[in-house]
């Protein structure tokens, strides 16, 4: 029989991976947030570091996120590199001072003057009944506010090197993380969720967007799970001989608009699939990018799947309908290639 | 407790300074902003929250720092930040908007950054607790005997993040420490119209390892000996304290503010009572420093703040396109 050598990790453990190496490295570097000690961060972004590396250096916090981020500006400020973690996306709005007055602002005001090197970690995304306030990704709300840099990795391998990549970087990053992708035991346990992730340390550019499936007739742009969604609907419809590219964004901001337009370039046709709200997003983001830059390249009109402006609903089947999924990306793509 | 000659001269030098460089503002503030006022007109637009008044408060904590000590400071931050030791020159040019700015023009009077004597204000009220929390963390990591003094309004003892630094610092025995300038005023409310509390010190008994302090009629040798007590905790890792300094605004919340929430007669009658004047008199009653010594720190200090705003002025404006610059390093 065949053998690779292959590494499995989940979501998770490749994240907790890149912190304890990065910890390793650098004494400087400590983490700070909710339940991140003994419990490992609820969804185990921390696993493990505890016991590695003690409580003064992996810290429970209180239910406190203005003092606790605030403290990590402050540390950051002070030559720490300090990894705080909102336990949930949608808490911000307890702390959102901090994030988008201080943390994005500080070294722009300062006129470069202060470096604020830290990452605030935040699990995001739905699909599981969490109703409207544990369930948001609210992606675009943090990429439209200039001074920070915004990931959202999609698989385990780039969730180990891109977090690397922001513990070294000297800007602030804030690190979305997608709660289904973590490959956790108590959630539905997706294929997407594990994946090869080498052992030695290595980094993974925050500015640079995937090509994760080459195709010529139609380019459906996403992030994480819009992005595992859209190639399984590329799957799907190449039996029906459409051949569908798709990229993986993983960096809002800043934003790889290079590798977009030389997709829409060559396929003509474009579907932006986002897990947050429609309005004044990242679906609206992209079509722009598009309009200003390759409107005469595309062949049909831009079509957008998103959560349809409305908060998040709690019941299976009204989740479920407001969600993009593999299904609303075939049905788009197929009406997208009538045109 | 005695104060050495050293110490006094330095607070009595630096509140003069303060004094002066507010003084030299309110002037600098209203070119081109008469006959009729226009905030974002003139030599230096926008918002201005002068400290005419609140020197105690800076002056007598801040002689007891380093430049190893971290300083968060409000949007009425330019007595800290001169107690502080910040570049005076840099300063007033990001005061004026010019390139050679702490922020290259990018900040203004409100947000201004120094890390070479760790000092930083930002204009969101209580925003500068958490961060000042953060520096103490990292005197606590680094094993340092660093302190971090977080400058609040009393009007931020009411805000959330105040509550929450204090919790935090407490329970990690953190080198915190919150002087509250209780200028009696946030705005135009007075503070016992938003202050469940008599004073801001008393909250301290909330937290198991803090400490309260109260100073009253903004006086800056107890000033000096109460910040000795709470920084000298502080650096032996005992936790964090609590200042209450009642201290006098003798101008608006800002410039330009018609100021008709109080008595006409509040300002005359604070002033009479003003503490460099005090502190001179003391001085010659005492026979701390003679009329000539005190002649030469107040001509020191008024050289230093002329100096300053001859370099903000002869400064340049940025490039127009610098502001795009600086987002990420």
């Amino acid at each position: 029989m065949k053998t690779t050598n292959k590494r499995i990790l989940t979501g998770n453990k490749a994240m907790a991976e890149a912190i304890a190496q990065e910890m390793e490295r650098d004494s400087d570097v400590f983490v700070l947030g909710e339940d991140v000690g003994k419990y490992g961060g609820i969804f185990g972004s921390t696993q493990g570091l505890i016991d590695q590396f003690g409580s003064d250096r992996i810290i429970d916090t209180p239910i406190s996120e203005t003092a606790f981020i605030g403290a990590a500006i402050g540390a950051a400020a002070d030559g720490m590199r300090p990894i705080a973690e909102l336990m949930f996306v949608d808490f911000f709005g307890v702390c959102m001072d901090q994030i988008y007055n201080h943390m994005a602002k500080i070294p722009y005001m300062s006129g470069g003057n202060v470096k604020l090197p830290m990452v605030l970690m935040t699990a995001v995304g739905g699909g599981y009944s969490d109703a409207a306030q544990h369930s948001q990704t609210l992606y675009a709300t943090f990429a439209h506010i200039p001074g920070m840099k915004v990931v959202a990795p999609s698989t385990p391998h780039d969730l180990k090197g891109m977090m690397t990549s922001a513990i070294r970087d000297d800007n602030p990053v804030l690190f979305m993380f997608h709660k289904s992708l973590q490959g956790l035991g108590w959630m539905d346990q997706l294929d997407v969720s594990v994946g090869d992730v080498p052992e030695e340390s290595y980094t993974v550019s925050l500015d640079k967007a995937n090509v994760v499936r080459e195709g010529k007739d139609v380019t459906i742009v996403g992030v994480q799970m819009m992005t595992h969604y859209a190639v399984e609907a590329a799957e799907k419809l190449a039996d029906e001989g459409i051949d569908a590219e798709v990229i993986d964004l993983r960096s809002l901001a800043p934003i790889d608009k290079e590798t977009i337009i030389e997709s829409v370039q060559k396929t003509h046709r474009l579907l932006v699939v986002d897990e947050d709200y429609l309005s004044y997003g990242l679906t609206a983001e992209i079509s722009a990018i598009v309009a200003e830059s390759a409107l005469y390249d595309l062949e049909a009109p831009v079509r957008r799947l998103a959560i349809p402006d409305v908060p998040i609903p709690y019941s299976r089947p009204l989740e479920k309908y407001v969600i993009p999924s593999t299904e609303s990306i075939i049905k788009e793509i197929r009406s997208l290639m009538e045109q | 407790m005695t104060i050495s000659k050293e110490k006094l001269l330095w607070m009595y030098e630096t509140m003069y300074k303060i004094r002066y460089y507010e003084d030299s503002m309110v002037e600098a503030y209203s070119e081109g902003k008469k006959p009729v006022f226009n905030i974002g007109a003139g030599t230096v637009p926008g918002e201005m929250h002068l400290a005419t008044g609140q020197e105690p408060a800076a002056v007598g904590i801040c002689a007891h720092l380093t430049k190893d000590d971290t300083v968060t400071a409000p949007h009425r931050p330019h007595h800290h930040a001169i107690a502080k030791g910040i570049d005076l020159d840099r300063m007033t040019a990001e005061i004026f908007g010019k390139e050679t700015g702490l922020g290259k023009g990018k900040g203004g009077h409100m947000h201004l950054f120094d890390p070479n004597v760790k000092f930083s204000c930002g204009g969101i009220v209580a925003a500068g607790i958490p961060q000042a929390v953060g520096a103490a963390l990292v005197a606590k990591q680094k094993k340092k005997d660093w302190v971090a003094v977080a400058f609040i309004g009393e009007g931020a003892a009411n805000a959330g993040a105040f509550h929450e630094s204090l919790n935090l610092a407490s329970l990690w025995k953190l080198p915190l420490i919150i002087v509250v300038e209780n200028n009696s005023y946030g705005i135009s409310v007075p503070k016992e119209s938003s202050t469940s509390i008599s004073s801001n010190d008393k909250r301290a008994a909330a937290y198991e390892h803090a400490e309260g302090y109260y100073v009253k009629d903004n006086d800056p040798l107890e000033m000096y000996k109460t910040s000795e007590q709470a920084v000298e905790r502080a650096r032996r890792g005992e936790g964090p304290s609590i200042i209450e300094i009642e201290t006098y605004r003798y101008l608006g919340h800002f410039q330009g503010d018609p100021e008709l929430y109080r008595d006409k007669e509040e300002v005359p009658s604070l002033r009479e009572k003003d503490p460099i004047e005090r502190l001179k008199q003391q001085f010659v009653s005492e026979g701390i420093a003679s009329e000539e010594e005190i002649s030469d720190l107040e001509s020191n200090g008024k050289n230093e703040v002329d100096k300053a705003y001859h370099f903000a002025r002869e400064s340049a404006y940025p490039r127009t396109e610098a502001a795009l610059e600086d987002l990420y390093c």
